[in-house]
């Protein structure tokens, strides 16, 4: 079967399969768990690192928005504490502190003013005309009477803008009076406004309705209620007062939320950014690990492809050789047979025909005595016992050919004269030879010193040679010459035949075992590695020269050894 | 008066026969035993010139034949005959006192040719 076939057959594909799947699973489960385990311990580690960093500046800013509030508060609160009512309804004194704190603090305080407890602002110093403005009906005033004092919520107020107040109370003559400050929002909204990070981060302030205190940098991906700020604080975790939740906005889109409460937990400072962007880093690292597992992936798959079919191959390629092996040992144990058989055959036919030719002569001496009429009786009866002894010698030189053939499997060392086995080789291919057309010559050189070796291995050798020059000539006849002669102290067999020749690119492989260029099923390719292994062990050469379209020589060397 | 007396022995009966006839003709007394045991047999009772031994026989082997009348009678010259593939055996045979071998089937001529080659001597 040729290996192109066997490859086909259900078991070595069933084996590529399975030799493929083992080498990939094996290769892979390492990859991936290694790259699993460090992309998660990647991950957790980055996301806390995000976090952390996150959950200061958040801390930091917190401190300042809360710093800002407090100092502007401890600004007006010291103005309360430090000037009377009646100087502070002064308005040319308000405006000199208000100038003042302008000077110090820039456009923070956009203005002042003294507010009675009727809700009245009696004194004003700022850019707007707001003097005797009235308030009791707004929310901030009824809170500011009620505490010493107050900080606002961002609103529109009377002229329709964003600000936000700052009041302390005071008594005087058993009287409440507030001293008012208005913030500057955009004062305010900067310190928010610079809480940046990344692509998408940004700060906002809500109050404890939902509502933005800010002027946010991007869109705020929330519903406007308290509902908010609760599912900020119960969505994540805390740290040092630092919320911290992952929450998905309405378009499905994941969002970070890194808050803290400000302003004694009225307001909360929430920092939004997108999940992908805050871990944009992260990743990254992930897609680069994926890239490179599946490049890895791909020269895993690729190599145990072509490992697993390679290794098929080759298994494939020692199934055949094993099978040509047994198939020898099979064709070997049969010849073995055969030879046992032949050898019983031809013992036994040797007696009768022994005793067939010496009753034929025994005829012939009684014919001595005789006397016969006629001549021609006679001539008849000599030339028939001629015949019976003739045909009687033919038989003992098939059955002594026979005989010689079965002892095949005698491998004893003795001395062999070179000449008679090729002799007997010959005979042996004489009938073969005869039917294929060609004609078997011989030019051996007389006394040829005597050989010490295996008689059945080396006409073992010789008989493959001829074999295989048959072979070569099977189709369109020719001519084989054996030829033996002295050179130095080795004897020299050459065998050569007028074939098609061997193509110089196969005779470097000629002796390899399992090389053949005859067709599938009709050689094992061992027959010349055998006799290479033989003449080896002789202690020989062999060697062959070749022309295509031209013939082919074998050459055997052998150590002789001279006869005593 | 015979030339020389033979002792002819293989368990071939037909062959022994026929050779015994052509021998007899020739001029020799030829005594036939089919056996080992029987040419032992024959030993006792007669002396011969040469004996013709088959070295494969079955109910005693001929290199015991052999050995045992190489003890009777050392000076009596054998002639073994073996089967084709035996060296080995005509080997051990001349180890045992053969004198000369042939192969079988042999032929008579051939035969005849070593019995006066050893009279001769």
């Amino acid at each position: 079967m040729s290996q192109e076939n066997r490859l086909k057959e259900p078991y070595y594909k069933s084996l590529t399969r399975k030799m493929l799947f083992i080498v990939i699973a094996v290769s892979f489960a390492p990859l991936i768990m290694v790259s699993g385990i460090i992309l998660n311990q990647f991950s957790i580690s980055y996301h806390e690192k995000v976090n952390a960093h996150l959950g200061e500046l958040v801390l930091k800013n917190r401190q300042n928005i809360d710093g800002f509030l407090l100092e502007k508060l401890n600004n007006i609160r010291f103005m309360s504490r430090s000037f009377t009512v009646e100087e502070l309804r002064n308005e040319e004194f308000l405006r000199n502190n208000l100038a003042a704190l302008q000077t110090e603090y820039g456009s923070v305080f956009e203005d002042l003013g003294v507010i009675n407890e009727k809700g009245i602002q009696v004194t004003y110093a700022g850019p707007f005309k707001l003097e005797n403005a009235g308030y009791s009906d707004t929310e901030w005033f009824r809170k500011a009477m009620n505490s010493d004092f107050f900080i606002s919520d961002v609103f529109l107020g009377l002229r329709g803008l964003p600000h936000f107040i700052i009041t302390v109370k005071q008594k005087s003559n058993g009287k409440p009076w507030i001293l008012r400050a208005t913030i500057s929002f955009v004062a305010f909204n900067s310190l928010v406004e610079n809480l940046r990070n990344g692509k998408t981060g940004f700060a906002f302030i809500l109050n404890s309705k939902g509502e933005l205190q800010s002027k946010p940098g991007f869109e705020v991906a929330y519903g406007k209620s308290d509902s908010f700020r609760e599912s900020i604080k119960r969505a994540g975790k805390t740290k040092d007062g630092v919320f911290f939740s992952e929450m998905a906005d309405d378009s499905g889109k994941e969002n970070l939320y890194v808050a803290s409460l400000i302003k004694n937990g009225d307001w909360m400072l929430i920092y939004q950014q997108d999940k992908s962007d805050a871990f944009s880093d992260l990743t990254h690292a992930k897609q680069i690990a994926l890239i490179i597992i599946l490049i890895g992936g791909m020269v895993i798959f690729v190599t145990a492809f072509l490992l697993s079919k390679r290794m098929v191959e080759r298994i494939a390629q020692a199934d055949g050789e094993k099978e040509l092996m047994n198939q020898q040992v099979i064709e070997t144990g049969k010849l073995a047979s055969l030879g046992e058989l032949a050898a019983g055959i031809a013992h036994e036919i040797n007696n009768p025909v022994a005793i067939m030719v010496e009753e034929a002569g025994w005829v012939h001496d009684l014919m001595e005595d005789e006397q016969f009429s006629g001549k021609e009786n006679k001539d008849e009866f000599e030339r028939a016992l001629a015949q019976i002894k003739t045909q009687g010698k033919r038989c003992r030189e098939i059955t002594r050919k026979l005989l010689s053939f079965a002892r095949k499997t005698d491998t004893c060392v003795e001395d062999v004269r070179i000449n008679s086995v090729i002799n007997d080789v010959i005979g042996f291919c004489a009938q073969r030879a005869k039917f294929s057309n060609v004609i078997i010559n011989s030019k051996l050189q007389e006394n040829l010193p005597v050989l010490r070796m295996s008689h059945t291995e080396i006409q073992q050798v010789l008989l493959n040679l001829m074999n295989n020059a048959l072979d070569s000539l099977e189709k369109r006849g020719g001519n084989i010459t054996l030829t033996s002669w002295l050179e130095g102290d080795e004897v020299v067999i050459s065998i050569a035949d007028n074939g098609p020749g061997i193509p110089r690119a196969n005779l470097s492989r000629i002796f390899d075992p399992f090389f053949t260029t005859k067709p599938v099923g009709k050689g094992t390719g061992l027959g010349l590695s055998i006799c290479y292994g033989i003449i080896k062990k002789m202690e020989g050469e062999i060697d062959v020269r070749s022309i295509v379209d031209a013939g082919t020589t074998f050459y055997i060397r052998l150590p002789g050894r001279r006869e005593d | 008066m015979a030339i020389a007396n033979i002792l002819l022995v293989d368990d071939e009966k037909d062959f022994v026969e026929v050779i015994a006839k052509r021998l007899s003709k020739k001029g020799f007394y030829v005594t036939k035993a089919f056996s080992g045991p029987e040419a032992l047999r024959a030993m006792r009772k007669a002396d011969f010139d040469i004996a013709v031994i088959d070295l494969k026989m079955e109910e005693m082997d001929g290199i015991e034949v052999l050995k045992i009348l190489g003890k009777m009678a050392p000076e009596l010259p054998v002639i073994i005959l073996t089967g084709h593939g035996s060296e080995a055996a005509a080997r051990e045979g001349v180890k045992c006192g053969a004198m000369e071998y042939l192969t079988k089937p042999c032929d008579f001529e051939e035969l005849l040719g070593k019995i006066e080659k050893i009279l001769e001597r």
